[in-house]
């Protein structure tokens, strides 16, 4: 990949990506009104929410719960930079991890027992997905000798099929990371849930709308992930696929009941073992 | 050569010093400049070393005859001290004793044997050697410099507990002796010496309090340490009469490559997993952390277990593309994955410390099983920042325990609140073991890669890797946790004035900055102790000229991260956001705070909340049973396989 362009794309993330985060949002309620046959809200209301968010008071417990929601969003921005770069995927989600970390840890630091429940469970999804969300670099690790994502781009357009079985992984988790049900422990849309809003309890105003912001940014990033598996086929293709199957999360998200964190860690990490380190071992064979 | 001499023979004549001191204060002023000058030493040393590539340094024919004889009388002798020490063993610890007449015995026999292998270059110094010296050094002497406020504090609190203070510095200080000695020593039987050395200063310090569990607990750290002690001494005696290679030489040994080697150097890497604590001998490291916090963090963390991974690293080159490499790499990847699951399970923040120890430690044996220039460059930057950000935890952890009276993770909650200059030095320790940028993240990015391109087998490197991937996840959800505890608001205030001593928050402090500035500074580690440790092997052939490159965007994107991580704060501290404080939501009203609420029936009710340690999910016996029996089996067939 031309380096001009890889810069162009990465700054294009760090300024563009808020909006398309958004009009993610704003499609997926959508959406989710018409499997509900309701008519639904605009689709900028993600946008009208935030700015609105901005604008009223903020009450913490801690002012040190608006150091660590920075550091939540600035490590999202990190690790979409490293990404739309072009650079390493691994580093990327590395970067991605320490991102959920300090969310956590601002949700920990208001110590209420909401937030406080919301950030255990957020952890324990954590440690459910993690290790399939490490497989997936290594897979392109193996098709492409590499960990680059410029050239998992430019990688054999035989790679979604040779990594098949880390793909439907990777769906799965992505379940898990878009906070969508059955996996919305942690904190969840639908209102009503046994922990209030989960993390997000203690947090208003404008920090609300970091949190949310971070969140657009997060789905931008997982898209890309979802792209760079049919990446070699080029943009006209892969980007409709990806926005596709973005989009059967929603549908997955309306029909599928809250499980418990138990069951959750144990499905994922059976799905991971199963699915995932099953096609890397298979790798070898077929590469 | 001479410095070497020095760096052995002055620790211990320190040791007597600060053992004849005739008050505390004296003693104190002794070990304090005695730790200084030891880490000054090694820094010197390591300033006029740099460089310079592997050097072996041989010694007068009288002084090798006389310090053959003085170290096969000191393992009689060391023998007999342990045997004597064995006068207060319970009848169902009755294989120690025969451990140790056997281990003496095997090496007797070896020692007199009517021909034995000669020694050209008993000592040797390479840019690995002085990282190990630098740790030992440097971060054991700012232990030492820790011990001190802390042991008078410990005493003041334990008065059960006997003061033999004298005795504790001179073995702490003749352990430093030892690790020198271990890390410099190229002859295989002195090397063994000093190795026994450490076995017994552990097992003297681990039941330093005289209670029951402690000495218990000694004894079983000795007998498996013996074990240990048993197959290394088997190894000698294997290079002395054994068919093949006759040698007693660590350098010739390694440079005799798998086909000559591997016996030898499969029965000494038993001995390394034992020191290392590593499935199924891990239980001693546990039992270890009854003794004072400083021991926990000299021994059982930064640098004795050190010892054992230091070796196995050293043998690395024979077990590449071996399966007996591939057998080592597996011990260390079930040992990584079951202790980091157990960990999950534990409330008490040294037990929390050593299980995530023993999983690193298994992290490096993984990476040094598989041998190449890769997973050796991993392996020794693990080396170095586990023993740094260790070292800094344990003695946080120590004085933490002083300040509030207890080691239970949920009894930190709010130390940012609390004491911020001691969580900000236990959340850098805590960031410095798992998270990016930190080092201990750059080398597990290594050791993927490492693994990724091994060749044993098919899907060797991947079943390490995945291994790798699912003992990482529970990392990550322990360390976050007690994070968790430490940033909460506090819900009342426990106000705690009392201030940190000051050689306390002098090692602390000096800690927290190695921490930070080895990681930033991490490609200079990289250029000055590795790549000619990695470079001189490969020029050898004994392992693939390819070295490990980590890519200028990566290092300078790290730098990012951990730039943001330091000026964020600053920023906030310089300009702290006006938002209105409140106290957290309790879905009733707040009655104190967010202390308690007025709940159904207008009754005051008291929050509590507690972190979770899924001890329904994992259980911690059935899991290291488990994990016994593998490893127990994979060792068989290591050493069954070699013999083959």
């Amino acid at each position: 990949m031309n380096t001009h362009y890889a810069w162009w794309l990465a700054i294009a993330f760090v300024v563009l990506g808020p909006l398309v985060g958004a009009l993610l949002a704003g499609i997926d309620r959508r959406l989710t009104a018409r499997m509900q046959s309701r008519q639904g809200p605009p689709i900028l209301q993600p946008v009208y929410d935030v700015l609105k968010l901005f604008e009223k008071d903020t009450l913490v417990v801690t002012r040190l719960q608006t150091l660590y929601l920075w550091f939540f969003l600035l490590f999202m921005v990190i690790s979409g930079f490293i990404l739309f770069l072009g650079s390493d995927l691994l580093l990327s989600l590395f970067a991605l991890t320490v991102s959920g970390i300090f969310l956590c840890l601002a949700a920990y630091s208001t110590n209420s027992p909401y937030s406080n429940i919301g950030s255990s469970r957020e952890l324990m999804l954590m440690m459910a997905y993690e290790p399939m969300l490490i497989l997936v670099p290594l897979g392109f690790y193996l098709t492409t000798d590499s960990f680059r994502v410029a050239d998992i781009v430019a990688g054999s357009p035989w790679q979604v099929l040779q990594l098949s079985g880390i793909l439907v992984g990777f769906l799965f988790v992505l379940t898990i990371k878009l906070r969508k049900s059955p996996f919305d422990l942690s904190t969840s849309h639908h209102g009503h849930q046994e922990l209030v809003k989960g993390l997000t309890t203690d947090f208003s105003g404008s920090d609300l709308a970091l949190v949310e912001i971070a969140h657009w940014y997060e789905n931008v990033i997982l898209l890309g992930w979802l792209y760079l598996f049919f990446a070699p086929w080029g943009p006209w293709l892969a980007l409709p696929i990806a926005f596709a199957l973005f989009f059967v999360e929603v549908l997955v998200d309306n029909t599928h009941a809250r499980l418990t964190w138990s069951s959750t860690l144990k499905a994922t990490w059976w799905v991971t073992l199963l699915v995932g380190v099953t096609n890397l071992m298979l790798l070898p064979l077929v590469v | 050569m001479y410095s070497i001499g020095l760096l052995i023979l002055f620790p211990l004549l320190a040791g007597l010093a600060i053992a004849r001191a005739p008050d505390s204060t004296i003693r104190a002023q002794r070990v304090r400049w005695s730790a200084g000058a030891i880490a000054v030493a090694t820094i010197l040393l390591t300033l006029l070393h740099l460089g310079l590539g592997p050097e072996f340094y041989s010694v007068p024919g009288w002084l090798l005859w006389t310090l053959d004889r003085f170290f096969m009388l000191a393992g009689v002798a060391l023998a007999l001290v342990l045997l004597y020490f064995c006068r207060r063993i319970l009848a169902r610890e009755w294989y120690i004793p025969v451990l140790i007449l056997l281990q003496t015995g095997l090496m007797l026999s070896a020692e007199l044997a009517p021909v034995h292998p000669e020694v050209a270059h008993p000592f040797y110094i390479d840019s690995f050697t002085l990282l190990m010296a630098l740790i030992v050094g440097v971060v054991g002497g700012l232990i030492c410099l820790h011990a001190v406020q802390y042991m008078r504090d410990y005493h003041a609190h334990e008065h059960a507990v006997a003061d033999r203070q004298p005795a504790f510095y001179f073995v702490i200080f003749l352990f430093l002796a030892a690790m020198f000695g271990i890390v410099f020593t190229n002859h295989l039987t002195w090397l063994f010496a000093f190795w026994e050395v450490t076995t017994l200063c552990s097992f003297w310090l681990i039941s330093y309090s005289g209670t029951d569990e402690a000495i218990r607990n000694g004894f079983r750290a000795l007998g498996l340490n013996l074990i240990g002690g048993v197959t290394f001494a088997a190894a000698i005696a294997w290079l002395t009469y054994g068919p093949g290679l006759h040698t007693w030489e660590l350098d010739r040994l390694v440079a005799a490559g798998s086909a000559l080697a591997l016996i030898p150097a499969a029965l000494i890497a038993v001995a390394g997993l034992a020191k290392s604590a590593q499935l199924p001998f891990s239980s001693w490291l546990l039992g270890a952390m009854v003794a004072p916090t400083p021991i926990s963090a000299l021994l059982h963390s930064s640098t004795m277990v050190k010892a054992g991974v230091f070796l196995l690293v050293k043998l690395s080159p024979v077990f590449h593309d071996t399966y007996a490499g591939l057998l080592l790499s597996l011990i260390g990847g079930v040992t990584f994955l079951v202790t980091s699951l157990v960990a999950v399970n534990q409330r008490n923040a040294k037990r929390v410390l050593a299980y995530s120890t023993i999983a690193n430690l298994g992290l490096i044996v993984m990476c040094a099983g598989v041998g190449t220039a890769a997973a050796m460059w991993a392996a020794i930057l693990l080396i170095l920042f586990h023993a740094v950000a260790k070292a800094l935890l344990f003695l946080a952890v120590g004085t933490t325990e002083h300040l509030i009276g207890s080691r239970d993770i949920e009894d930190m909650e709010g130390m940012v609140y609390r004491r911020p200059e001691m969580a900000a030095m236990l959340l850098v320790g805590i960031l410095g073991m798992f998270l990016a940028p930190f080092g201990m993240l750059l080398s597990k990015y290594t050791t993927f890669q490492a693994f990724l391109s091994m060749d044993v087998m098919l899907g060797d490197g991947l079943m390490l890797a995945a291994i790798l991937a699912f003992g990482s996840a529970p990392t990550l959800f322990f360390w976050s946790k007690w994070m968790g505890k430490l940033v909460a608001m506090p819900r009342r205030p426990q106000p705690s004035t009392e201030p940190i001593a000051r050689d306390e928050l002098l090692a602390l402090g000096a800690l927290t900055v190695i921490t930070y500035v080895a990681c930033a500074l991490f490609p200079l580690a990289d250029k000055v102790f590795v790549i000619p440790y990695t470079h001189y092997l490969a020029v050898l052939g004994l392992i693939p000229d390819v070295q490990a490159v980590i890519p200028w965007e990566t290092v300078w994107l790290m730098t990012l991260m951990l730039g943001v991580l330091f000026v964020l704060p600053l920023l906030f501290w310089w300009r702290p956001p006006r938002f209105a404080e409140v106290s957290g939501y309790l879905s009733g009203a707040n009655v104190d705070g967010s202390a308690s609420y007025r709940g159904a029936m207008g009754a005051e009710r008291m929050v509590e909340s507690r972190g979770y340690y899924m001890t329904s999910f994992f259980h911690e016996t059935t899991l290291l049973r488990y994990g016994g029996l593998g490893t127990a089996a994979l060792i068989a067939l290591l050493i069954g396989g070699a013999a083959l």
